[in-house]
């Protein structure tokens, strides 16, 4: 028997077949971009691209664990934008310290999502939509309602501006790690497959002995920790705490995972088609914002939303007609 | 040697109704014992106690050499305890090797999941098993019955000590089943347990050493498989008396249904599928023909082949003379049938919806008048049930969820009534329900039949059929296997057809 460990393209296609349309999608708008655009391709272009969209992918990811699960998390805009206004407070005192506090603080109500859904017993929808309220007054409480400014002084404004290396802007690295790192805890350690497990079936999880609370507990948590993440990502690009951003980020987000083929009730997706997601839904701006630079046609903001609206659309009806058959998955009754 | 498992005194109640009464088990190491039982025996109350899913309220239980807790299904699998459901309790959109080794992965640096490993060991035990598949797919995409042995792989791959199979046959064909014997018997010749619990008495012969057989909660008796038959294990499950049953004799079980003679429904050796494979009875004007078997022997099968539930693979339907083929239950409804099913909270009532809603469901087309619901007409329908059938409510808009089993049950039977159906399928329309409730529903029955309608009645309790049925026709895996007609219609009777044919089953 051959080794049925190596990468087999066909193999990946027939298990995956629900994530093929988005790498389609994302191949045809690059390549439909460079040939279109003449500094599509630039350096600038794309690394200002990604730096912008770092904290939508870093929410996506997360998102992407809490639906596999079979949940979903509707608190992460709120979220963003309370630890943004964190970060900014806690500038003063450097990147190392802002940082991981303002992504504790993320942590912080994903646990307490947690907590609801695994002990309450509460439904995630409800409970996550509660802790959205409550991040957005929280967050206009604590900044009263003002954007805060971080402190220029500090090295904290270096997370969006410096290079590693040179090269690559920092939250471009911190967010590539973040990827690698999720990617291989879903998909090589026993964590990320109970998390799988316990969507495909909660009660057969539960049977088998698995962990499932702790699974769900986790991947609430991370969800939380990304939108702290993304709301750093926030104060530092902007330069500002914003407790008036992330709305409608949770529904970006669960965008880009649903495009990315995971199923929205759990059991089955993949973290990179979720990065693949995000950064279509991000270069259906990106494009249309060159598309406006060459002058022929102007959208306005509301008219882009439209597009990118019908274009996911789009892409969906092509993975659920085109791509998407499973009947090689036979449920027992 | 010691027993590997000693359950005793084992008690449980769920809000004051007693789920097990007085259990016990006692299994040896590398023994293949058989748990068998009526509905509501307590088999599945026992297993989920051993599996750690319910708490005991009273008794011990010892496994291996020690008093065990068993306080969650991850605490009993550690202990060597596992259990392959009825209901398969895998994860089929996830791969064949992440189903066996889920819980228990084979580890690099201490934290990484070593795939090659899982699906090397995952491919070693299944081999052992005579099958060879590849184990990356999905496991929804293999049939039921490798996914059962995926189940069972799974428990190997758990060194489990104990080894429980709930009704694991139920879906497979023969030829599965003899492979899953077969893993059975390599299970026993490694020295696992198996604890194997079937409906189908002819399995037991086959691979089990002994048998625990439970009613109304009790164990009322452990057998050696070589000392005993199966009539004597059906009269023990049903709380009869073997000998008497013999000592009766072979009454002739002829009769005929003289009294009826315009046949309403006659069905000729129809199938639908592995579990109703020949199916034969006619139904009279005026006549409850009553459906016997064990669990499993097709009766609710056979019901839903005559509602359009199950389309037809073979054989005829005629309704009053005529051809009838219902592709679905609305083609039966029109044709004047009605099914009350067997599962009341599932198919049946709308909780939080009122009485008089639930009565009305199913009319709701006929009372439509200029596109709205005639309120007086609907008001006039449902005081008329509540009165004729006795249905106790303080008021038509009461929720059903607060009113008695009885009481719900008689609503059900009041919107299926009130469609003025010529044939009643009922399956355990009694179940579940107080013995006054019970006396009135079968009235209720009665009363429809004496109308000039017909019923098929199925019941598990054998007593409620004796007594209301014309006829019964009894059940055997899947077929119509004999007939019994009044006078020759009592419960030993009954009980001796069943046994008869699962006797002459090889």
């Amino acid at each position: 028997m051959l080794d049925q460990n190596a990468f087999d393209m066909r193999k990946y296609i027939s298990r995956n077949p629900q994530s093929v349309a988005v790498w389609i999608a994302l191949f045809v708008l690059i390549v439909f971009g460079l040939l279109r655009y003449d500094n599509f391709g630039s350096a600038y272009n794309i690394t200002s691209f990604l730096n912008y969209n770092a904290m939508f992918i870093a929410i996506s990811v997360g998102m992407c664990f809490v639906i596999l699960t079979g949940g979903i998390d509707l608190s992460v805009g709120s979220v963003a934008a309370f630890t943004s206004v964190v970060a900014a407070y806690l500038s003063p005192y450097g990147i190392e310290v802002a940082m991981p506090l303002a992504i504790l603080s993320g942590v912080g109500f994903g646990l307490f999502n947690a907590v609801c859904i695994v002990f309450g017993r509460i439904p995630p929808f409800i409970a996550t939509l509660a802790t959205m309220l409550g991040a957005k007054g929280g967050s206009l409480v604590i900044s009263g309602a003002q954007t805060i400014a971080v402190d220029w002084g500090s090295n904290f404004t270096h997370l969006g501006m410096e290079k590693a290396m040179g090269i690559v802007p920092w939250t471009i690295v911190l967010v590539g790690i973040l990827i690698i790192g999720l990617w291989i805890v879903l998909e090589m350690t026993s964590l990320g497959r109970t998390i799988l497990a316990v969507g495909g079936g909660e009660d057969a999880s539960v049977m088998m002995g698995l962990k499932v609370n702790r699974a769900k507990i986790f991947a609430y948590a991370l969800s939380g920790g990304c939108a702290g993440l993304a709301g750093v990502f926030l104060a530092s690009g902007f330069g500002a705490g914003q407790p008036l951003e992330g709305v409608g980020w949770e529904l970006s987000a669960i965008a880009s995972v649903v495009v990315g083929g995971t199923l929205l009730t759990g059991g089955l997706g993949s973290i990179p088609a979720t990065v693949a997601g995000a950064l279509l839904l991000g270069l259906v701006f990106n494009i249309l914002n060159f598309e406006n630079g060459k002058g022929w046609i102007s959208f306005s903001a509301y008219w882009q939303m439209v597009i990118r609206g019908a274009f996911l659309f789009a892409v969906i009806l092509f993975q659920t007609r085109v791509m998407y058959r499973r009947p090689n998955v036979e449920f027992a009754k | 040697m010691a027993p590997l498992l000693t359950m005793t005194g084992i008690k449980k109640h769920f809000g004051g109704v007693p789920a097990l009464r007085d259990a016990s088990l006692e299994i040896e190491p590398g023994e293949v014992h058989a748990l068998i039982g009526q509905n509501g025996a307590g088999k599945s109350t026992l297993i989920k106690i051993l599996t750690g899913l319910y708490r005991r309220d009273e008794g011990e239980v010892e496994f291996a050499g020690a008093p065990s807790h068993l306080s969650s299904p991850r605490g009993a699998q550690s202990a060597g305890i596992a259990t392959i459901y009825q209901e398969l309790n895998l994860v089929p959109l996830r791969s064949v090797s992440e189903n066996v080794v889920m819980g228990q992965e084979p580890k690099s640096f201490g934290f990484m999941i070593n795939w090659p490993e899982a699906h090397r060991r995952t491919r070693e035990i299944l081999s052992r098993f005579g099958i060879e598949i590849d184990v990356t797919a999905p496991l929804g995409s293999y049939s039921t019955a490798i996914q059962q042995l995926v189940a069972i792989a799974r428990a190997v791959s758990m060194d489990a000590k104990l080894v429980i199979m709930d009704e694991p046959t139920s879906s497979l064909d023969s030829s599965e089943v003899e492979i899953l014997f077969g893993v059975v018997r390599e299970l026993k010749s490694s020295g696992v347990s198996v604890l194997y619990v079937s409906h189908f008495l002819d399995e037991l012969f086959q691979i089990c050493d002994r048998v625990t057989i439970m009613r109304d909660g009790k164990t009322v008796g452990c057998r050696e498989i070589a000392d005993t038959t199966k009539l004597d294990l059906i009269a023990a499950m049903l709380g009869r008396n073997a000998d008497e049953i013999e000592a009766e004799g072979l009454t002739e079980l002829a009769g005929g249904s003289a009294a009826f003679d315009e046949v309403v429904l006659d069905v000729d050796h129809v199938a639908t599928g592995p579990r109703l494979s020949e199916f034969s009875m006619s139904l009279h004007r005026g006549e409850i023909v009553g459906l016997g078997g064990l669990l499993g022997s097709g009766r609710t099968e056979a019901a839903r082949s005559i509602f359009g539930l199950d389309p037809l693979t073979s054989g005829t339907l005629r309704l009053n003379g005529r051809e009838f083929k219902p592709a679905e239950p609305s083609e039966a409804i029109r044709a004047r049938i009605a099914f009350l099913t067997e599962d009341r909270k599932a198919e049946g009532i709308v909780p939080d919806m009122s009485v008089r809603e639930n009565l009305t469901l199913a009319l709701l087309p006929s009372l439509r008048r200029n596109g709205q619901i005639d309120r007086e007409r609907e008001k006039e329908l449902v005081s008329e049930f509540i009165r004729k059938l006795g249905i106790k409510t303080s008021h038509m808009d009461q929720p059903i969820r607060e009113l008695s089993g009885g009481n719900q049950q008689k609503v059900l039977l009041a919107r299926w009534l009130a469609t003025k159906p010529d044939i009643l399928i009922l399956d355990e329309p009694t179940r579940g329900v107080d013995v006054g409730a019970k006396r009135e529903i079968q009235a209720i029955i009665r009363t429809f039949v004496d109308e000039g309608h017909a019923v098929i009645l199925i019941s598990s309790e054998f007593e409620e059929l004796v007594e209301g049925a014309n006829r019964i026709v009894v059940m055997h895996e899947g077929k119509s296997v004999s007939e019994l007609t009044n006078p020759g219609i009592t419960e030993n009777a009954l009980v001796r057809a069943l046994a008869h044919h699962e006797d002459a089953t090889p």
